[in-house]
């Protein structure tokens, strides 16, 4: 049980304690346990980490709640570090050290290179074409990156407050409380141009006016939208597992700007992690009084609810999550009244996505010129990205916004997996659109991305290449909306239906010319007159893909052809090796990223077709000339 | 079919207050428990919060989590999401279903071992392809590797 | 709202269609529009429901270009807003188009063909069949109920009947269940109607837009009946039916046609037409004295009423503790058929009822409402059904000729026709109770606070040294309201009449589908046929006497009284 802070001074004194031992240059072992390390089997090397320090006859600190002795080591579990991919990650501070894909066995050499001896490890470095890369910073994937949001996560101990406090956390709420008046507070956020990081992007801080404007209301709600369903995405995931007492502090301040003391925090059924660690640091926010009644002796209240939600993309739009969270079917309102006037429970609701909450605590401590000073003018601040897709380096990324695409594709993502060529990236999930080689050089911010039929969404980057057919990437996004359709307005439920099956008659090689004119108007009907966002912005893969790709969708029509070799009804690419001019060099068998080529050396190779991916490295680096493309054509055609 | 404990649905109303507000809450609480939401503890708990039977019905049908039948004893799930859509997830889940003899219109095994589900996005997608047998995650898979992870599970239960 | 608090009560105007609309306190621009002569299409909007905004035919465009569902949209002074712009007009018909898609068409022979608002709306805007192809549910029809019937497969997902069983009946019978494309409408775990909470009411079917929910057509039965010469078929006509029959031929609703409607049941055949306003007045005799009864010795307080069936059923699924309260006096339909067969005791009866009502055809099937061996009522035909028969044989209805009900039991009294409306029965009870045919007590009688179409009514009346406290609701909602008071001990009553359909019988669900406005002339009309009575207090209904005498074998509890099983041991004498 934590001591509870009845005043500022309290607080005062207990933040430049932890700071202190933050700052001391203890040893420290930081293993990543974001969700993807997790996967990877994080929790367990974390265990087995601290049972291995303390067996090596290490003194071992896993809590901060305790005085630390001088030399003792900090085994921490910390929030997402970022690099999935490399996973399950290890940081050594203070030298700043990143270990990468470290497993159980690895343990005994940390300890005893790095812990005792303080060398390096580099057979867990990484490495970038072959050059070592010792530090976090020292990796592209990091260094191009500008990390402000997430910049504890992977830093400090996730799972606790006193980590939190003792970095400077909760100083921003704390300054709202004692230093600002409610109207203060919105005029920073408004100042700062702040937009909802949820999707549509509208000013936060004209949002928490507006809702700040309802002075009668008896009771306010705000509501943090952690329902992060676009497939793809997984930024408010990281966030609410590895920060979420940043999470928390945003929402304390927008409860001080709104005036509101009931709040709740919506969590995708899918997130347990983020549900655990949420609950974990609303107790111990409560137990140190930064939340429930009298914060700080400061006369102020507010409580927190975690909702989880049970499996429906809907409930990420507002009035469906409202809806959700009164206990009812997920469905959209109609919308007679705004949400900021009218909602939760029918009182003034203030609903903000995850990442939003997480970016106030800076745009208060550090003010809102220090928050304009990255970004666009219509965009301000840093925005995170989940990388996902045929891209080498796969995770989640936060920079600033108007970044071009070609610096978070090539210079963050290291370019596309297995020397493919680029084709697309699906940004903003199945609401979005696809970005193509053109537009490489667009910057990355919510009008650029507009004024190309796409929007910023939620944040998910599906990089694809070559290989990726843009008819059944269409057919994909229309079957997931069809499946997520609340059902209750007629465009959406059964327009998503007409769609998704007129998608599949093309992919199946029936589709007409027709269809395609039909898809668009079927669409347009869509966007206009759909009851709520799901359905606006619905048809907007199939607009996107048809705008850019149009010629794939013909392709797939008249010439009963899916260049990308995925629609299984369709003639595709099949490899093969002409025996009689291979020379058994072995070079596609060692290329293939597959193992799909077998053969002795100095005799004719063989492809098996059900492994090949058609991903055409072979052919590119024989040197004999010996593979072709038996029945079909050669899809290589340029854009 | 199984046998409610209506003393243990009595203590999940008690923690959620009986309050119809929370009545999702109170249905995850019972899944957690059953793996399923058993009919006689709906018409329980409809009765005790005071919500007729169609409202409850029509809650729990809307939530894709919530299942009304009962599900096997490991839930295997295939994320279909956009990044392991990208990296083949259709042949993984191909080849889970080979490999249990099911079909999406035969999601569970009549011994009562197997239930496979379509997930959206697990959010693990660094890890594309991936496969969740409850609450256990197996990344990049590959078809072959999930045959494999399923004939492991069957050998556990004893079955050839 | 702060951002209303700007709006004064000035006259605020705004422009549909070029026309200036004045905005008078309306919610939506919809009823802006259709107060100033627009008609703006919709199949998922009701005045008296909440505003859902799912069928999305309703789209308007504004001077911006942005179009917005009109039901969903607040009337903005000097807002511009096109209802029928190029764009517009494709939407609309394109959604139209795929609602008829997932709409099972056999409009030719569906029950709804003609009043089906989904045809209407598929006929003014030219819409073609075949864009889309059919993917309607294939569910099967659902006719476990005595009072309607459900087809999924016409079901467009409005959402009407479920907002109208939950806001307005509090009963949340159905639900949508699942969602998306595999959405439809049914009680929980796909049990059929008869087994849910559904008491019958039928204004589900009310509301219904389409061929969805209908009321039980059972009018081949009648057809069977009355071409059977070697059967006596008696029928027995409600008061509401007199003020909803004339509607389907396209006449006012402000006129009873009483005359034509017995001359109608003539000219197809049947051979005895007796007045259920008769027995209206009996139902009040025994009512008020069992009132005074439980008054005077003590009994537990409030009384209920008890001629509706769907509110006895409401009772006996949600309230059965209330059961002993509710008196036990049949109904008027009822005690009309105990009279019938007494009437004609050794004769071969087919007793038919006309009924606003669809629970009545639960009602009569009901194993309470035998005696001596008997069913009371053989057949509920609704007002509806009844219509449909008329044009069936084609009767010209506006030209028939009146006539009068048959003897001895065709005489009625003011008091028994106003059972039609909501807070008629308590006002013949007062009549009863009063006891004074002059104007001046009837006209304060009026003004006590009975009358109207408010859902509740609380008042006293005081009699002598006698005072009442008196509640009145139509629509069960309403009713559980005041149930709510009672047990809550915030109020006390003494008598209370409860309506389950919304406007009481006028309003039924078996009466032809009406707005608000129809609704009202109806109540209207009722008491025009009341003011023309001659005899208005029950008491003076000259064929009582006659009643009493000769048709209950001196045993007047056993037939004019109705013990269901949770009455319990209630004894009468």
């Amino acid at each position: 049980m934590r001591t509870k802070l009845n005043n500022r001074a309290e607080f005062q004194a207990v933040q430049a304690k932890y700071e202190a031992i933050h700052n001391s240059a203890n040893r420290k072992i930081l293993v990543c346990c974001g969700n993807g390390c997790v996967s990877s089997g994080s929790l367990k090397l974390y265990e087995e980490m601290k049972t291995a320090v303390k067996a090596s006859g290490l003194k071992c600190v896993v809590e901060l709640m305790e005085e630390p002795e001088k030399d003792a080591v900090n085994v921490k579990k910390t929030g997402c570090i970022g690099f999935c991919e490399m996973g399950p990650l290890v940081k050594i501070e203070p030298e700043g050290w990143l270990y990468t894909k470290v497993q159980i066995s690895d343990i005994p050499e940390i300890i005893e290179s790095t812990i005792m001896k303080g060398e390096f490890v580099s057979r867990l470095a990484y490495r970038n074409s072959g050059i070592l890369a010792k530090k976090q910073s020292e990796i592209p994937f990091y260094n191009k990156q500008t990390r402000r949001m997430l910049n504890y996560c992977g830093n400090i101990d996730c799972e606790s407050i006193e980590d939190y406090i003792g970095i400077g956390g909760y100083s921003a709420a704390v300054k709202a409380i004692f230093d600002m008046t409610p109207e203060q507070v919105v005029e920073e956020v408004i100042e700062s141009g702040i937009r909802g990081r949820g999707g549509a992007g509208y000013p936060t801080g004209k949002k928490w006016s507006q809702v700040a404007a309802n002075k009668n209301a008896d009771v306010k709600y705000i509501v943090c939208n952690g329902d992060e369903g676009d497939p793809g995405a997984f930024m408010d995931g990281s966030t609410m597992e590895g920060t979420p007492h940043k999470v928390l502090e945003g929402m304390i301040i927008a409860g001080i700007a709104c005036e509101a003391e009931e709040a709740y925090i919506y969590v995708r059924a899918e997130y347990p992690l983020s549900v655990s660690r949420l609950s974990m640091a609303i107790e111990q926010a409560t137990e140190m009084g930064l939340l429930g009644d009298n914060i700080l002796g400061s006369g102020k209240n507010f409580h927190i609810h975690i909702n989880q939600g049970a499996g429906a993309f809907v409930c990420g739009e507002g009035s469906a999550m409202t809806n959700s969270i009164e206990g009812n079917r997920g469905m959209p309102r109609a919308k007679l009244y705004h949400q900021v006037d009218v909602g939760l429970y029918g009182k003034p609701t203030c609903l903000n996505n995850v990442e939003t909450f997480a970016n106030i605590p800076d745009i208060i401590n550090h003010g809102a010129a220090w928050f304009k000073s990255v970004g666009t003018e219509g965009s301000t601040g840093t925005k995170a990205f989940a990388l996902t897709g045929n891209v080498n380096n796969t995770g989640i990324i936060e920079v600033p916004m108007g970044i071009t695409l070609r610096e978070v594709v090539v210079g963050i993502g290291g370019g596309i997996k297995n020397y493919q060529d680029f084709k697309a990236v699906q940004i903003g999930g199945p609401s979005g659109g696809c970005l193509t080689y053109e537009h490489l050089d667009l910057p990355l911010d919510f009008d650029s991305l507009k004024s190309v039929g796409a929007i910023i969404g939620s944040g998910g980057l599906v990089v694809m290449d070559e290989n990726t057919c843009m008819v059944d990437t269409a057919r994909f996004f229309m079957n997931f909306i069809c499946k997520e359709s609340c059902g209750k307005c007629t465009p959406c439920r059964e327009g998503t239906t007409r769609m998704k099956q007129i998608l599949e008659d093309i992919c199946n090689g029936e589709g007409t010319m027709e269809d395609l004119d039909e898809l668009e108007e079927i669409a347009r009907m869509m966007e206009k007159s759909s009851l709520c966002g799901l359905g606006k912005t619905a048809a907007n893969p199939v607009l996107s893909t048809l705008a850019n790709f149009r010629n794939e969708y013909e392709e797939h029509i008249s010439e009963k052809l899916c260049r990308a070799g995925v629609c299984q009804k369709l003639s595709q690419k099949v490899y093969a090796i002409n025996a009689a001019t291979c020379i058994g060099c072995t070079k596609c068998a060692r290329n293939c990223p597959v193992e799909a080529i077998t053969g002795q050396i100095k005799t004719p190779h063989v492809i098996d077709a059900s492994k090949c991916i058609k991903c055409g490295t072979c052919m590119e680096g024989c040197p004999a000339g010996a593979i072709y493309i038996e029945n079909g054509r050669k899809g290589n055609v340029k854009y | 079919m199984v046998k409610v404990d209506f003393k243990l649905i009595d203590k999940i109303l008690e923690r959620y207050d009986y309050d119809k507000g929370n009545i999702i809450a109170i249905m995850q609480a019972i899944q957690e428990e059953y793996r399923y939401l058993p009919q006689a503890a709906l018409e329980y708990v409809a009765e005790k919060i005071g919500v007729s039977m169609a409202k409850i019905f029509g809650v729990a049908t809307f939530y894709e989590n919530f299942s009304m039948d009962a599900k096997g004893k490991y839930v295997i799930k295939v994320c279909r999401g956009t990044a392991c859509h990208v990296r083949k997830s259709a042949n993984v889940l191909e080849a889970v279903y080979e490999a249990t003899g099911l079909s999406e219109g035969k999601p569970s095994t009549e011994d009562g071992l197997f239930t496979v589900e379509i997930v959206s996005c697990l959010g693990a997608c660094g890890l594309a392809p991936v496969v969740v047998v409850n609450d256990e995650v197996h990344s990049k898979m590959t078809p072959e590797k999930a045959q494999a992870l399923i004939s492991e599970l069957k050998a556990k239960e004893g079955m050839r | 709202m702060a951002r209303e608090k700007n709006q004064s009560n000035d006259l605020k105007v705004m422009t549909i269609d070029n026309v200036e609309c004045a905005i008078n306190g309306e919610r939506n621009v919809l009823e802006v529009a259709r107060h100033n002569g627009i008609d703006i299409p919709s199949l998922c909007y009701c005045e008296n429901l909440s505003i859902y905004g799912g069928c999305r035919i309703c789209i308007v465009e504004d001077d911006k270009g942005k179009i917005d569902s009109a039901c969903s949209l607040k009337p903005r002074a000097g807002a511009k807003i096109n209802t029928n712009t190029p764009r517009i007009q494709r939407y609309r018909k394109m959604i139209l188009q795929l609602m008829l898609g997932s709409h099972r068409t056999d409009c030719a022979t569906c029950e709804m063909s003609e009043s089906c608002k989904l045809q209407a709306y598929c006929r003014r805007y030219h819409v073609d069949m075949e864009r889309f192809g059919k993917n309607y549910s294939d569910m099967p029809i659902d006719d476990s109920s005595a009072c309607i019937v459900r087809d999924p497969s016409k079901c467009i997902l409005c959402g009407l009947c479920v907002r109208m069983c939950d806001e307005i009946q509090n009963i949340h019978a159905i639900d949508f269940c699942h969602r998306g494309k595999r959405t439809y409408i049914a009680p929980g775990y796909n049990d059929n109607i008869a087994s849910s909470k559904c008491v019958g009411c039928g204004q589900c079917a009310a509301v219904c837009p389409t061929g969805a929910l209908t009321v039980k057509n059972e009018t081949e039965k009648m057809w069977h009946m009355i071409q059977d010469l070697n059967r006596k078929v008696v029928v027995q006509f409600a008061p509401s039916v007199r003020v909803g029959l004339a509607e389907q031929f396209g006449m006012p609703a402000n006129e009873p046609v009483t005359g034509k409607l017995v001359t109608a049941l003539k000219r197809l055949g049947v051979d005895v037409v007796y007045d259920t306003n008769l027995t209206a007045d009996l139902t009040i005799m025994e009512e008020s004295a069992e009132f005074m009864e439980k008054l005077n010795s003590g009994a537990k307080l409030p009384m209920f009423t008890s001629c509706c069936p769907g509110w006895i059923q409401h009772v006996e699924k949600v309230h059965p503790h209330l059961m002993p309260q509710v008196s036990t006096c049949g109904s008027p339909m009822e005690m009309m058929g105990a009279l019938i067969r007494n009437q004609f005791k050794n004769e071969d009866v087919y007793s038919v009822a006309i009924m606003p009502c669809t629970a009545k055809k639960f009602e009569a099937s009901r194993p309470e409402l035998e005696k001596d061996g008997k069913r009371l009522v053989d057949l509920v035909l609704t007002t509806q059904e009844l219509g449909r028969m008329i044009k069936e044989a084609g009767i010209d209805f506006a030209k028939l000729p009146d006539s009068k009900p048959d003897s001895p039991l065709g005489d009625y009294t003011g008091a028994g026709v106003i059972f039609g409306v909501t807070g008629g029965v308590t006002e013949a009870v007062i009549r009863r109770v009063l006891g004074d045919a002059s104007p001046d007590t009837l006209q304060t009688i009026a003004e006590c606070g009975v009358r109207g179409l408010d859902g509740i009514k609380a008042f006293d009346v005081s009699a002598g040294d006698l005072k009442l406290r008196i509640g009145v609701a139509n629509g069960l909602g309403n009713a559980d309201k005041l149930i709510k008071l009672v047990e809550s001990g915030q109020e006390h009553f003494d008598f209370i009449e409860v309506m389950a359909c919304p406007n009481g019988c006028i309003g039924g669900g078996g009466q032809p589908p009406a707005m608000q406005e129809r609704k009202e002339e109806r109540f209207a009309a009722i008491f025009k046929e009341d003011e023309a009575c001659e005899l208005r207090i029950p008491q003076q209904n000259p064929a009582l006497d006659y009643v009493y005498a000769n048709l209950l074998n001196n045993d007047p509890h056993h037939y004019l009284h109705i013990i269901y099983p949770d009455h319990g041991d209630v004894h009468h004498e």
